[in-house]
């Protein structure tokens, strides 16, 4: 039976990235007939693993996997077919000036390594990380669940509502406090409650700026931080990992679960709208003028991609399409993807240092992090960059050929319209020439061994991976857009004003990262509408 | 043991002396103590320059209420007002725009019909904050009735905004207001009005979440007055003087000169306080309108603080980032295209968001803004009190003005007036030539002139994190202190700064509930 071409399905899933492939499993599990489409010749969005150049493997969007949530991993049987994770046990930050802090998993060594910069930090290091890790705590068990409406007197809101305030009380009164303000502070002024060190809060703050439009001193970035801290791997919280085949195993995991439940994928298949009849969606045209059929639409691309794009308007109530408008969707990170000859020094770290083989980063102060912003704000990328690299093929054999090495290279800020007018391959070039010189600073071998550079601007980061503006969470995650303002107050339910159609990416709570937490709150949405009006 | 006082009150500000008055009109002897020779703190008015009157900080009223302006009957001690209901004047690139309350003059039509719709829908919010405002802010987790009650009427409140009003207010209560403005507005200018809102005497740029916050405070506390932006016959001094009349009339003491050194602790209560030149003078409690730092660090002392709490004050934010400006002018200035009758108008220079982000960065760095955005009043168009005869005072609010200069005062000082003057004079081509004195206060000057640590507007950021329970911190947001007997009173506790008045009077409730 050749589930492809078949034109009636129970669910079509738009979009093959990894909360659309959740989604889709999830449903498939539950007996529902899936097709996945998805407008590349390729499977996985933004967790993809790409030849692009010799025999060179690139995680050329996502780089690390630590978000995902254990749940989904066990439930979607994923190390069953080929997801394996393996961890950092090290990491570290580089100064301009021959200065580094390393992490480390072992607390010893990373206390003794804090104090090499301040003995105070050192003490404060264990207070730091046990009021995050309380944070996470409280917020993880929330990530599966969908967010209750404010505003509505349902049951089952009201429910949910209740059970958030009684989390929320359980903590005690002062914890209580510290909530309120952890979520809504700066990132920089939670940090120098901490520490006093530049280069230790330079290197937590790290987490609060990636992928978001906010520097380190902008309120609410303190969350962000936590955002990234969320993740755990085999039970350990906030690591973070690498997965092996690069960050497309993640999704080919999903493709591979999915199947086996029998669901399919079916690849360039762009989808060029959404069949809307009677305000029901009833399936999807693809560009090609196919038709295909399904009871169940569910968009895995962002709020502004789907409704602005891919909906006529006439399907939508004018004050949704007006906060469709106003989500704030916005590029603010590059990416390099770089084949090497050989490994790089970097002679600032030690020789044989595991943290050469984690997340290394490059920055000094919270000050350099806030004025890379500032040239963001200005229209422009940021002349000393936040950047976070990773030689994956150290640990991981399959990347690169033998002595060769691939790095992933994130860099912050890089925006997505320049004041000078549009992106053009000069000025990609020069912004790659930017980030290059920056780590070469650091590398004297590191220009003569780069073979092959791929450079990624947010607008090229749109125009392959479709996401709007290229936003690698779907959407800001500011207090205006998390929780039941995410995308649109009123429809953080994964539910839209067009019946049967549902959205199922990061653009919904509880937002970005390869996390997967979206695309299973949405299957579980649809599972249980469905239930109902079948019954 | 009796005392001789029942309520000593650090501190003459506005705040102080509403508490004052409020408890002794309650029946308590209440001795206001304060440092300088003048009442009012950030609202007294002094002359900087032979016969030139200007304020030290606030030059408009615009967030005291009616209702408490008549309570403490202001009018019949003295308070005369010299202009009522000014408009705002926004200046910038070349041309301006006039803004009274809902209406907008220079604008598009679409934009001045947007302006109205957006100021209608604002001021619901401004409102329920308004009852947030008024009331001391509830414990979480407690089982006090009052808590309870509170927080339940809170959310009611909210609620009774209706499901639309609601889950706007939720959404964009968290967001910054360059996004808001941009996202209703297209008139850079106007954009730039209320974007100002949101910033002046803030430590944010228009970009940073949490200025639509801060803009709807200020909104919120502007409910309580049918008069708008307003200036006293006499300078903002005056109001404190009215203040100060209306605390003495209701039976409590004043004393200028007289610096309290420390609180007196005893059997961990507060019993009074010890000042400068050695007198003891004691006290049923001790209610300090000086911010939370001083209060607690220098003049109570850590030893009476467990070190969480100290820990808290430590980590309340109250750098302040405002300058403040002060022109003895020859002459009234022309700004190019604005009528001469606007120039007693609220007149800001705020050519656009862009413009006060930028404005905004130098101040994250230790430096003074190259292009400061300001507030200008120039009172003596209004009233010839001020300034000798034909003459002109011309006060500005100037944003922003790193607390740390990373150059030094003086330099800092000497650019930031430079920088202030040529923004002044590509406005008013001319001005420059009138100035026979200047008087550029940066963050560091106001703390030392107006005994304020950080000298900041607000005694601390208005910020979520300094919020409502928690401000200025969880241990001290419901003007009592873990000291016994020890008060706050000052902008540093909710609702936070600016004259409204409002935690002056709330801990005069709160101790007459809890305290007698």
């Amino acid at each position: 039976m050749s589930k492809n071409r078949r034109q009636q399905h129970d669910a079509i899933v738009i979009g093959a990235g990894h909360n659309g492939l959740v989604a889709a499993c999830y449903l498939a599990r539950a007996g529902l007939d899936v097709l996945v489409v998805e407008k590349n010749d390729y499977i996985g969005g933004a967790a993809v693993s790409r030849n692009l150049y010799e025999d060179f493997t690139y995680s050329n969007c996502s780089y690390v996997c630590s978000l995902l949530r254990p749940e989904i991993m066990r439930t979607l049987e994923l190390p069953k077919h080929g997801l394996q994770i393996i961890p950092y046990d090290a990491g570290c930050t580089m100064m301009r000036g021959g200065g580094h802090l390393a992490l480390y998993d072992n607390h010893d060594a990373l206390r003794r390594e804090i104090a090499r910069h301040s003995a105070r930090d050192a003490e404060a290091y264990d207070r730091y990380s046990r009021d995050v890790m309380r944070q996470c705590k409280f917020i993880r068990p929330l990530l599966l669940r969908e967010p209750p409406d404010p505003t509505s007197f349902k049951p089952r809101d009201i429910r949910e509502l209740l059970y958030l305030s009684a989390r929320f009380h359980g903590m005690g009164e002062q914890r209580m406090y510290d909530t309120l303000r952890f979520w809504t502070m700066s990132a920089a002024d939670f940090l120098d409650e901490y520490f006093e060190s530049e280069i230790v809060k330079a290197h937590f703050a790290g987490s609060s700026i990636i992928g978001t439009a906010l520097g380190p001193r902008s309120p609410g970035s303190a969350y962000v931080l936590l955002h990234h801290y969320m993740g755990d791997i085999d039970e350990t919280v906030g690591a973070w990992g690498f997965a092996r085949g690069g960050m497309g195993s993640v999704t080919a995991a999903l493709t591979s679960s999915l199947r086996a439940s029998g669901g399919d994928v079916r690849v360039s298949a762009p989808v060029e709208r959404v069949l809307v009849r009677g305000g029901r969606a009833t399936g999807v045209e693809l560009s090609s003028g196919e038709q295909l059929h399904a009871r169940v639409v569910i968009s895995n691309m962002d709020v502004k991609r789907t409704f602005l794009n891919c909906v006529e308007p006439e399907h939508l109530p004018e004050e949704f399409l007006t906060a469709v408008h106003r989500f704030k969707i916005r590029g603010s990170s590059g990416k390099l993807n770089i084949a090497l000859d050989g490994l790089p020094s970097f002679p600032a770290i030690p020789e044989g240092c595991p943290a050469l083989r984690g997340d290394m980063h490059i920055t000094d102060t919270l000050e350099m992090m806030e004025r890379a912003y500032d040239d963001w704000k200005d229209g422009r990328w940021s002349r000393a960059p936040y950047v976070d690299m990773l030689i994956p093929s150290q640990i991981d054999p399959t990347m690169a050929a033998d002595g060769k090495h691939y790095m992933s290279v994130f860099v912050q800020y890089c925006p997505y319209e320049l004041a000078d007018g549009p992106w053009t391959d000069a000025k990609r070039q020069a912004f790659g020439n930017t980030v290059v010189d920056a780590i070469a600073e650091h590398s004297p071998n590191f220009k003569n061994l780069i073979r092959h550079m791929e450079i990624r601007t947010p607008w090229d980061i749109e125009r392959e991976v479709g996401l709007t503006e290229g936003n690698i969470f779907q959407g800001e995650l500011t207090m205006d857009q998390l929780l039941f303002n995410r995308p649109v107050p009123g429809y953080a339910q994964y539910r839209t004003p067009v019946r049967n159609l549902y959205l199922s990416g990061s653009s919904t709570h509880p937002g970005g990262g390869v996390m997967g937490a979206p695309g299973a709150n949405c299957a579980r949405r649809v599972i249980a509408d469905f239930g109902r009006t079948s019954a | 043991m009796s005392h001789a006082w029942d309520t000593i009150i650090i501190g003459a500000g506005h705040n102080g002396l509403v508490c004052a008055q409020m408890l002794a009109s309650a029946g308590h002897r209440v001795l206001v103590l304060e440092a300088s020779n003048s009442v009012g703190g950030f609202a007294a008015s002094r002359e900087f320059s032979p016969g030139f009157v200007a304020s030290n900080g606030a030059h408009f009223l615009h967030q005291f209420s009616d209702e408490l302006t008549a309570r403490l009957r202001l009018e019949r001690h003295g308070l005369r007002w010299s202009a009522v209901s000014l408009a705002t004047t926004v200046l910038g690139a070349g041309r301006h725009l006039r803004i009274q309350g809902a209406l907008v003059e220079g604008a598009s039509e679409q934009d001045a019909v947007r302006w109205q719709q957006l100021t209608a829908r604002l001021a619901r919010y401004a409102g329920f904050l308004a009852t947030v405002q008024r009331a001391i802010p509830p414990r979480l987790g407690s089982v006090d009735f009052h808590d309870r009650w509170s927080l339940l009427k809170m959310g009611l409140r909210l609620r009774l905004l209706g499901r639309t009003d609601m889950r706007e207010f939720l959404r964009i209560a968290g967001m910054n207001v360059y996004d808001l403005a941009t996202d209703e507005l297209d008139d850079p200018l106007l954009q730039a009005a209320l974007g100002m809102d949101a910033i002046l005497g803030s430590n944010f740029g228009p970009r940073a979440p949490g200025t639509v916050l801060t803009m709807l405070s200020r909104r919120a506390g502007e409910t309580g007055s049918a008069n708008g932006y307003r200036v006293p016959v006499g300078g903002v001094g005056a109001f404190a003087s009215a203040l100060a009349a209306a605390a003495t009339a209701a039976g409590a003491s004043i004393r200028t000169n007289a610096t309290v050194a420390g609180i007196v602790v005893e059997n961990d209560e507060a019993r009074g306080v010890d000042l400068s030149n050695g007198e003891r003078l004691s006290a049923t409690r001790v209610v300090s309108s000086v911010d939370p730092r001083q209060t607690f660090i220098s003049l109570l002392g850590t030893e009476h603080l467990d070190t969480g709490f100290v820990r808290r004050v430590d980590h309340f934010r109250q750098r302040g980032i405002t300058a403040k400006l002060h022109l003895a002018l020859n002459a009234l200035p022309v700004f190019t295209g604005v009528p001469k009758s606007q120039l007693g108008d609220r007149l800001l220079i705020a050519p656009s968001l862009d413009y006060l982000e930028t404005a905004y960065n130098a101040s994250k760095y230790g430096e003074v803004s190259a292009l400061p955005a300001l507030e200008i009043s120039i009172p003596s168009v209004n009233d010839h009190t001020l300034a000798p005869a034909g003459r002109h005072v011309l006060t500005a609010i100037v944003n922003y003005a790193a607390f740390d200069a990373k150059n030094g005062l003086p330099t800092a000082r000497s650019t930031l007036l430079s920088n202030t003057l040529a923004v002044l004079e590509s406005v008013a081509p001319g001005i420059i030539d009138l100035v026979s004195a200047s008087e550029m206060l940066l963050p560091m000057d106001l703390e030392r002139e107006n005994r304020s640590t950080g000298g900041h507007w607000h005694h601390g950021d208005l910020a979520f994190d300094q919020f409502l329970m928690v401000r200025p911190f969880p241990g001290a947001a419901q003007y009592q202190t873990p000291v016994r007997g020890l008060y706050l009173c000052g902008a540093g506790s909710h609702p936070g700064g600016g004259l409204t008045g409002l935690p002056g009077r709330l801990a005069a409730e709160k101790i007459q509930r809890t305290d007698p």
